[in-house]
């Protein structure tokens, strides 16, 4: 039991950042076939990692590379909770340190970029944590269980009940998912207004590490999206990997056709579509009680 | 019974004893040695009675009695000459009336009414009586190095060093009989007290804002006692009994609700809630000893007991839910508000209100997981939030004020300070720390008892305490290389010992919380709802959270040897290719050199102002106004 238990850890750290580059090598293949080119090698972002990994060290001081480090630690505890069936409360609140630690990265490196970043950050945080919250608090009200493994073992799935928390969810993914028009900490194209935000002092094997975090992020994310949709027949779970494809494939979209937004806008748009799908749809499951 | 009577006299002892000694070496010793006698006294008691519990009968009471009378009385002759000296009427007003109606119901009716228990030590009152006893002697022992540093800054504020110190100790010793008294009269009589200690306290400099200050924390609080009063009139002449555990065990039919809910308003004035929370706020003028005092300890938490005490009368009643509505606009509007403090004092003191509408949310939803929560937010919150303003009154003695964005030069400044300061913060919203189990639990049962609304103002007002913690760390950690030429006090060993411990137990509580919810709380809610009682939180999930927390407590000794073994090349920070030599200035346009400055975010346009205080306090008006009506209207059906 126990050594079935390890091997399934194992197998989650090991997959989960290699299906994670996967798709983000599928993401630069469309976005350059958005944008009329060609694009990268489906291996691209491996290639890239690998790269940095070799790079000459470099830092602007002892102490801000740690928060990398630990940032990684929790994302994958994370990735391990939530891909074991554990309790969705925890895997959020020990994403939410991954992500904080993060940040506190961004603080430490003393840079002016990095700093903006970092703030940046933490508004992002606070624009699309109440949503995550909710989403659980839904999966909860229609499942009775904040396991996942219970969420998805449920005989209708929980989009039935939950369509207005899916999309409030998708939503606030763009933002895990730092994609525009969300992406104010920390942009993802060549030269932003920032310099990469957080990642601006962050070199070589750091940012490989940076890159791999974002990789087991993309997955929780979309395993979220997953819980929506997985029930206790064996099909629905290929419908749900459908689900999040199409997701995933939407934010890049929307990734493509939209700009930058003001922090402003990013956060009052967040908590309003937060508030409205919530009180909309918990009101309706709660008076129907299930 | 003398175990009990030693616990409660012990700091009134000490207490008059400080105030009567003027010589510094030997008050000095006197708190010391009273402090740490507090301290055992409270481990002590807590270890004799907490696994059976104790009831106590007394059967002459008579010259305690009198003696409260008498104390009474004197209170507030004292009380209403203020009042008009300061042309604050109301003042007056309230404790005239509050007076009159006690005495009359003294003398005229309390006839034939029997008080059988009048003390009860039982786990919740255990507990209380922990936090009371460990929290607030570290904080006594604090003030003694605190207020020499505080008044070499401050050689405008008249020493009365002896005065001040004394009022600590008897908050102290009301606290304890607050929190052990089963008899309404006497519990009244403590609450009383710790509203004039918190007087006394806030108005110690005697500068016009400070006496503003006391007077506001008086009147709220005073106003606070007329409704208890009511309560407690309409429970003796009503039901012929003046025992809280009778009540507590009542039906909550609208006969019982009308004083509960009066019990409630003023247990919401006592813990700052909104629309009283103003006097918190005020509070702050006082030197730091109080301000930890009042937030952690005692008098906020005065409040949050009596209404966890009364949380089986709350539930789904009309008055459980306006509580619990109340608590919920406090938790939300104060979370957003300390967004935009840049004072540290401020911020924590938004934060305490915060958490208090938490924990009033919690006890007033009334089901036995919330109430596990309830009692944990207070555990946590005493310990966490003491320790954050002990650190935040020394760093003030270090950086010459206590402007959060001033902190980031900290690390240079006290190294040891500003980690006692981020233990403080993680204790007070990051996993696996205390708050955040409790607010995973309060989420729980907030869903099971179906209240939709309630859970998402806390997913709101979670992600508003990320950011203002979040930024708080932030700057700690940002590490600026600013002045380091400013006055720097002595961060004196006085000081250091009561952070240090405080800090300890932040993180023992945080390990050991399975433990505590197994010996306390567990047992505390059998009793109180009968039939087993269960946490909330399964093993394996308590397992992970341990494991997280040695994790974090372990991760900073993995990276110290490796940085200072790495081959890293160093190089200056990116300053868009016009760095200026160092990682401060940059070359700006003209060739002028210039400092690169940067500021937090503070939202200050939205939560900044005058407006969204008004809103909140609006708000909370109306729930209690619709709260009375539901009252009235469910007797008169």
């Amino acid at each position: 039991m126990l050594a079935i238990w390890i091997i399934r850890i194992i197998l989650i750290v090991v997959l989960t950042p290699i299906v994670g580059g996967l798709l983000a090598g599928f993401d630069r293949i469309i976005s350059a076939r958005v944008q009329g080119r060609k694009g990268p090698p489906l291996l691209q972002p491996f290639y890239d990692v690998l790269k940095l990994i070799k790079k000459e060290n470099i830092e602007v001081n002892k102490t801000y590379k740690f928060y990398v480090y630990a940032s990684l630690f929790f994302i994958i505890l994370t990735a391990v909770i939530m891909l074991m069936g554990g309790d969705m409360l925890l895997a959020i609140f020990v994403l939410t340190l991954g992500a904080i630690f993060f940040a506190f990265g961004g603080y430490a490196s003393q840079s002016p970029y990095s700093i903006i970043g970092a703030e940046r950050e933490l508004l992002q945080m606070m624009a699309y944590e109440p949503m995550v919250l909710i989403t659980a608090a839904g999966l909860y009200m229609v499942s009775k269980s904040f396991f996942i493994s219970d969420m998805i073992s449920q005989a209708v799935p929980a989009i039935v009940y939950l369509p207005a928390v899916f999309v409030g969810f998708v939503y606030i993914l763009t933002f895990k998912l730092r994609k525009s028009p969300f992406d104010l900490s920390l942009g993802h194209h060549a030269h932003q207004e920032l310099v990469q935000g957080i990642s601006t002092e962050y070199s070589g094997r750091e940012l490989a590490i940076i890159e791999i975090t974002h990789w087991y992020e993309s997955i929780i994310a979309l395993a979220f999206v997953y819980v929506f949709f997985a029930t206790s027949n064996p099909i629905s779970h290929v419908f749900a990997v459908l689900a999040c494809l199409v997701v995933y494939f939407f934010e890049i979209l929307v990734d493509n056709s939209t700009v930058r937004v003001k922090w402003q806008l990013a956060l009052k748009s967040a908590w309003i579509v937060t508030g409205v799908v919530s009180v909309v749809n918990l009101m309706i499951v709660s008076f129907f009680k299930f | 019974m003398n175990l009990i009577a030693v616990l409660i006299l012990f700091p009134l002892v000490v207490s008059i004893v400080t105030f009567l000694v003027r010589k510094e070496n030997i008050r000095s010793a006197v708190v010391r040695i009273g402090a740490v006698g507090t301290l055992g006294l409270t481990v002590y008691t807590a270890l004799q009675y907490f696994n059976d519990g104790l009831r106590i009968s007394l059967g002459e009471t008579e010259m305690i009695e009198i003696f409260i009378l008498v104390v009474e009385v004197g209170l507030a002759a004292y009380i209403i000459r203020l009042g008009i000296q300061t042309k604050k009427y109301l003042i007056s007003v309230f404790s005239l009336f509050q007076t009159a109606l006690i005495l009359w119901f003294e003398f005229t009716q309390k006839h034939g009414i029997e008080v059988e228990t009048s003390i009860v030590f039982d786990k919740l009152s255990g507990v209380m009586v922990l936090i009371v006893g460990v929290i607030g002697s570290l904080i006594c022992l604090y003030a003694v190095g605190y207020m020499k540093g505080y008044h070499e800054h401050h050689t405008e504020v008249k020493d009365r060093q002896s005065f001040f110190l004394g009022v600590l100790f008897l908050f102290l010793s009301a606290m304890f009989g607050l929190v052990l008294s089963n008899n309404l009269m006497w519990l009244y009589f403590c609450w009383e007290i710790t509203t004039f200690c918190s007087f006394l306290l806030i108005g110690y400099t005697k500068t016009p804002e400070a006496r503003n200050n006391s007077l506001l924390a008086l009147i709220i609080n005073v106003g606070g006692g007329v409704a208890f009063a009511i309560a407690i009139v309409m429970i003796g002449m009503n039901f012929e009994t003046l025992e809280l555990s009778t009540l507590i065990a009542m039906k909550p039919e609208a006969l019982v609700l009308i004083p509960v809910f009066l019990l409630c308003v003023a247990a919401l004035t006592k813990s700052a809630q909104l629309p009283f929370s103003a006097w918190l706020l005020g509070a702050m003028v006082a030197p730091t000893p109080s301000s930890a005092l009042l937030h952690s300890a005692t008098m906020v938490k005065a409040g949050v007991y009596l209404i966890i005490r009364l949380a089986p009368l709350l539930g789904e009643t009309s008055v459980g839910r306006i509580i619990t509505l109340v608590g919920s606009i406090t938790f939300l509007a104060c979370s957003l508000l300390a967004i935009a403090q840049r004072d540290a004092k401020k911020v924590l003191a938004y934060s305490t209100i915060a958490n208090l509408g938490l924990i009033v949310m919690c006890a007033s939803i009334g089901t036995q997981e919330a109430i596990w929560a309830a009692i944990l937010l207070v555990i946590f919150h005493a310990v966490s939030k003491s320790l954050l303003f002990l650190s935040v009154g020394s760093i003030e003695h270090q950086l010459g004020n206590r402007n959060i964005e001033n902190m980031n030069i900290l690390m240079h400044v006290s190294r040891k300070l500003s980690i006692y300061l981020t233990i403080g913060i993680a204790g007070m919203f990051l996993a696996p720390f205390g708050m955040l189990i409790s607010k995973w639990v309060a989420m729980k049962s907030f869903i099971d008892s179906n209240n939709v609304i309630i859970v998402i103002i806390l997913a709101y007002g979670s992600a508003a305490t990320l950011f203002y913690w979040g930024k708080w760390i932030g700057t700690l950690l940002s590490n600026g290389v600013g002045k380091t030429d400013g006055h720097h006090g002595v961060f004196s060993l006085d000081e250091e010992i009561p952070i240090f411990l405080q800090a300890a137990i932040v993180v023992i509580s945080c390990l050991a919380f399975p433990l505590i919810s197994k010996v306390a709380i567990v047992p505390y809610l059998s009793e109180a709802f009968g039939g087993q009682a269960m946490a909330p939180i399964g093993l394996g999930n308590q397992l992970i959270m341990v494991i997280m927390m040695a994790v974090l407590i372990l991760m900073p000794l993995g990276y110290i040897p490796l940085s200072k073994n790495s081959k890293a090349r160093v190089t200056p920070i990116y300053m868009a290719g016009e760095n200026a030599g160092d990682n401060e200035h940059f070359i700006a346009a003209t060739g002028v050199k210039r400092k690169s400055e940067l500021s937090n975010w503070y939202l200050e346009v939205y939560l900044g102002g005058k407006r969204f205080t008004f809103w909140s306090n609006m708000t909370a008006i109306t729930l209690l106004a619709i709260g009375v009506l539901l009252v009235i209207w469910g007797w008169a059906l």
